[in-house]
């Protein structure tokens, strides 16, 4: 049994990886650990997947002569059946995921306090705001596919004198052709779906870090890097919301 | 460098917590050698997939230059061999396009990225910066079995009844885009989208792994400007490729959309059969950016690691100094800023705005600049030095004569005058095969040269690598010279007969010849095979530092152990490319010998 014992310790002591920064020898440039130096590169190489589907966005609108206008598109509320309020719901759908954002911000700060029930605390309120931010991109997909919204099809098209008008699939029929410019519906699932699908990764993601706190894994660590970790793609992909949000509902 | 053995084997019995090797639990052959985690296995299981994957990409372009060579033969043997490419002995039109496609994806994204990179990537930097390991040894193996998984996918699609994905390397909409419009855009293109985006992943997890570990983990003394030269090559190609491959994704992303979804992001006034189809609004050309965003830098991911190696190998074998260090790491980093912004000479003739077209060609005449520093700087530290005509050292020439050739018609092609002629014809092929992908290659065999004492602990035959060599330098030259020719006279490059051009029947000859020499170097790179997999287990034992090199990695252990040092990681002092250093008895200083006083004065002024 000793014997087993001992084996086991010899096996953590020749553990690799090696420690941050190697044995003692040279810093890396910026003074951070090699985990954040992964997770900054890594936002980069994201950022340049997101330019490029904005990139494709702006190329493809700026092709079309006519556009619809998103506050003829993007201007439903749940529980306020036919009352229009252009950009009020998206405005909520921000301001949760900024806020969510926020508490996150907060987790990071209690990590670096070494204070367990506040990282969890805050890390709960920040996955909330992630599920609820998802929550209302699926209410918001759903309305647009009820109203005939499709990857390949568009029902917002050109009316009397240039307004954005719905095309009632359900009293009109539905013409083979896509009424209104097909792109918009193939960017706009695109693009916030790409987005949603990274916020879903980064809640699970909080959910683990959550977990792993509440399980004393940081602890023992003696410090709470991979929270702030957590917390650096988290804030990233609010950033890229931003973006979308600019490019598909403000512009 | 004995004595400094015998501290280290002391170090390693005194020291409690040392990492040498690791070697007391048994390991077994599936951990040791499958699912390891140890950088040096992981760069040689890179270079033996990557090997494979060569064989196989090198005997399709056998194949359809059988075909360029005697377009009106039969070769019944060949059917036999390949069943269902062929019809009564002839190699099927959709089946050339599909050897074409595997062949360019084959040759650029799995040999020459994910095996050139991972390979000296593995082996080196951990090696050279004085690291244990990897930043995360766990990320560096998926990284190498992402890569399987994508081979395992890419090698799928080969045997699929409709043919492998064959609307070429660049796979451009609306070709790849409709699975209508000829067999290979089918399945075939489906499996290579999927396999193409795992091959990201295994890129970025890479990357990743090799910027952060030469940020983070480099050895007490080993600053940045200490660093040899290769290791700044890889770690602009892990830049450029974490970069430019997620672009590459959006992309794909976005034509599997068109593909399965029936979006529009490429597409736009399809008629198939006569039929319009619902597609409106997209834009082919939107996929060619996207796609050369990542393509050009692809390139230079291609050509990065070569020129490390080769600076390195020159400084080496020629005994002296490297002409010009920093000059060599500003002009990658150059290579690496511009190489972001030319992306779109491929596209002169994509009916891009010409105003557009001349930017882009300013911004590509440019990188001629640091690519002629990198020249001159290899040419300026081979001479007067005193040359060890070496296998790695020859090699290393013939990738500075491949670049300069290849390179000098690069300048033609960059201006879209020249280009807008010559762009769909076989000079294209010319230039780009010199210059990336024969380099490319000859970079390779001189590190695998270079460095398999290092990885194996032995040496490989001097002679074979000579006939080796001979064969590929000459034969390469007599495979891609002529097509200048053929392509100044206007012979397109896409085509798999010019049977009906009355006009090309005066290359008949001309491409007989093209294609016996690139059988026979097909051939030739079995001497270098034999060579290789035979010294693993024969080759003559490697001593400690067989080239007399100053870079850490000839510090550690000729049996490659896990850790990779006995006892603590030695100390860097100097630079790398302490050679013939007046007043010294030997012609060369490692990287761990301390400054002398004389020096230490000397650093003060």
């Amino acid at each position: 049994m000793a014997e087993v014992l001992e084996i086991k310790e010899h096996h953590t002591a020749h553990q690799l990886p090696t420690p941050d920064n190697g044995e003692g020898g040279e810093k890396s440039p910026m003074n951070i650990s090699y985990g954040k130096t992964m997770m900054w590169y890594f936002l980069l190489s994201d950022a340049f997947t997101f330019s490029a589907f904005l990139i494709a966005y702006a190329c493809l609108r700026l092709g079309h002569k006519w556009w619809p206008n998103p506050n003829d598109v993007f201007n439903a509320m749940p529980f306020m059946g036919h009352h229009k309020i252009p950009m009020g719901f998206v405005s909520i759908m921000t301001f949760i995921l900024i806020m969510s954002s926020v508490f996150v911000v907060r987790a990071v700060q209690e990590g670096h306090r070494m204070n367990k029930n506040g990282v969890m605390y805050w890390m709960f309120w920040g996955i909330l705001g992630g599920a609820a931010f998802l929550g209302c991109q699926a209410w918001e997909w759903q309305h647009l596919l009820a109203e005939g919204m499709r990857p390949f099809y568009n029902v917002f098209y050109e009316g009397k004198d240039g307004l954005t008008t719905l095309w009632n699939i359900h009293e009109q029929g539905k013409p083979m052709f896509s009424p209104g410019p097909v792109a918009f519906g193939a960017l706009f699932f695109g693009i916030t779906g790409f987005h949603g699908f990274h916020v879903f990764t980064g809640v699970c993601l909080n959910i683990w870090g959550f977990f792993a706190t509440a399980n004393g894994t940081f602890e023992k660590r003696g410090h709470y890097e991979m929270i702030e970790k957590l917390g650096l793609y988290w804030h990233f992909v609010d950033l890229v919301w931003v973006f979308v949000f600019l490019a598909f509902y403000l512009m | 460098m004995e004595t400094l053995h015998t501290v280290t084997e002391q170090h390693a019995h005194t020291t409690a917590h040392g990492h040498d090797g690791g070697h007391h639990h048994t390991e077994t052959f599936i951990s040791k050698y499958i699912f390891s985690l140890d950088h040096k296995t992981i760069g040689k299981q890179f270079l033996i997939t990557g090997m494979i994957w060569a064989v196989i990409g090198g005997l399709f372009s056998v194949l359809f230059r059988i075909q360029l060579g005697w377009p009106d033969e039969t070769f019944p043997f060949l059917e036999r061999m390949f069943g269902a490419w062929y019809t009564d002995g002839k190699l099927n039109p959709e089946a050339y396009y599909s050897l074409i496609t595997m062949h360019g994806t084959i040759m650029v994204f799995f040999v020459l990225t994910a095996s050139l990179s991972g390979t000296f990537a593995n082996v080196l930097i951990p090696l050279q910066i004085g690291a244990r390991d990897m930043a995360s040894p766990l990320m560096n193996a998926l990284s190498y079995w992402f890569f399987v998984i994508s081979g395992i996918i890419m090698f799928a699609s080969i045997f699929l009844p409709t043919g492998a994905a064959s609307a070429g390397w660049t796979i451009y909409p609306p070709l790849s885009a409709l699975p209508q419009t000829s067999p290979g855009s089918g399945d075939g293109m489906s499996l290579w989208l999927l396999a193409m985006v795992l091959f990201v992943v295994s890129t970025l997890l890479g990357g990743l792994n090799y910027v952060s570990t030469i940020l983070n983990m480099r050895t007490k003394g080993m600053s940045l400007f200490k660093m040899p030269l290769t290791v700044w090559a890889l770690f602009f190609t892990a830049i450029i490729g974490i970069l430019s491959f997620p672009v590459l994704v959006s992309g794909v992303v976005l034509l599997i959309f068109d593909r399965t979804l029936g979006t529009s992001f490429y597409l736009s006034h399809i008629v198939i059969g006569g039929v319009p189809q619902p597609y409106a609004g997209g834009s082919p050309i939107l996929f060619q950016h996207l796609f050369w965003f990542l393509g050009h830098p692809e390139v230079y991911i291609v050509i990065l690691p070569a020129m490390g190696m080769v600076s390195e190998i020159l400084a080496v074998h020629a005994r002296k100094p490297i002409f010009g260090y920093k000059a060599m790491i500003f002009s990658i980093l150059g290579i690496t800023i511009l190489g972001f912004i030319v992306w779109a000479h491929h596209m002169f003739m994509a009916g891009i705005n010409p105003f557009l077209g001349s930017v882009f060609t300013f911004f590509t005449l440019l990188i001629a600049i640091p690519s002629a520093v990198k020249v001159f700087n290899w040419i300026t530290t081979i001479w007067k030095g005193n040359l060890h005509i070496t296998p790695p050292f020859i090699f290393a020439v013939g990738f500075v004569s491949m670049f300069i050739s290849g390179g000098l018609t690069g300048i033609w092609l960059g201006n879209s005058t020249i280009d807008i002629q010559l762009h769909d014809t076989y000079f294209v092929v010319a230039h780009f095969h010199i210059v990336m992908g024969i380099a490319a290659f000859f970079g390779m065999f001189a590190g695998i040269y270079h460095w398999f004492p290092r990885m194996f602990g032995r040496m490989m035959n001097t002679n074979l690598a000579y006939i080796h060599f001979a064969i590929t330098f000459v034969g390469s030259y007599l495979i891609f010279w002529p097509m200048h020719f053929q392509g100044l006279a206007g012979v397109p490059r896409r085509y798999y007969t010019n049977n009906n051009f009355e006009i090309f029947a005066v290359f008949n000859g001309m491409n007989k010849v093209i294609s016996i020499a690139a059988i026979i170097v097909f051939f030739a790179q079995f001497l270098f095979l034999v060579n290789f997999f035979w010294s693993i287990f024969k080759g003559k034992k490697s001593t400690q530092n067989p080239w007399n090199a100053n870079t850490l990695e000839w510090t550690s252990p000729v049996e490659g152990i896990h850790g990779n040092w006995h006892g603590d990681i030695p100390e860097v002092h100097r630079w790398a490319y302490d050679y013939s250093r007046p007043g010294n008895e030997s012609d060369f200083i490692p990287q761990n010998v301390p400054l002398t006083d004389k020096e230490k004065t000397e650093a003060d002024h």
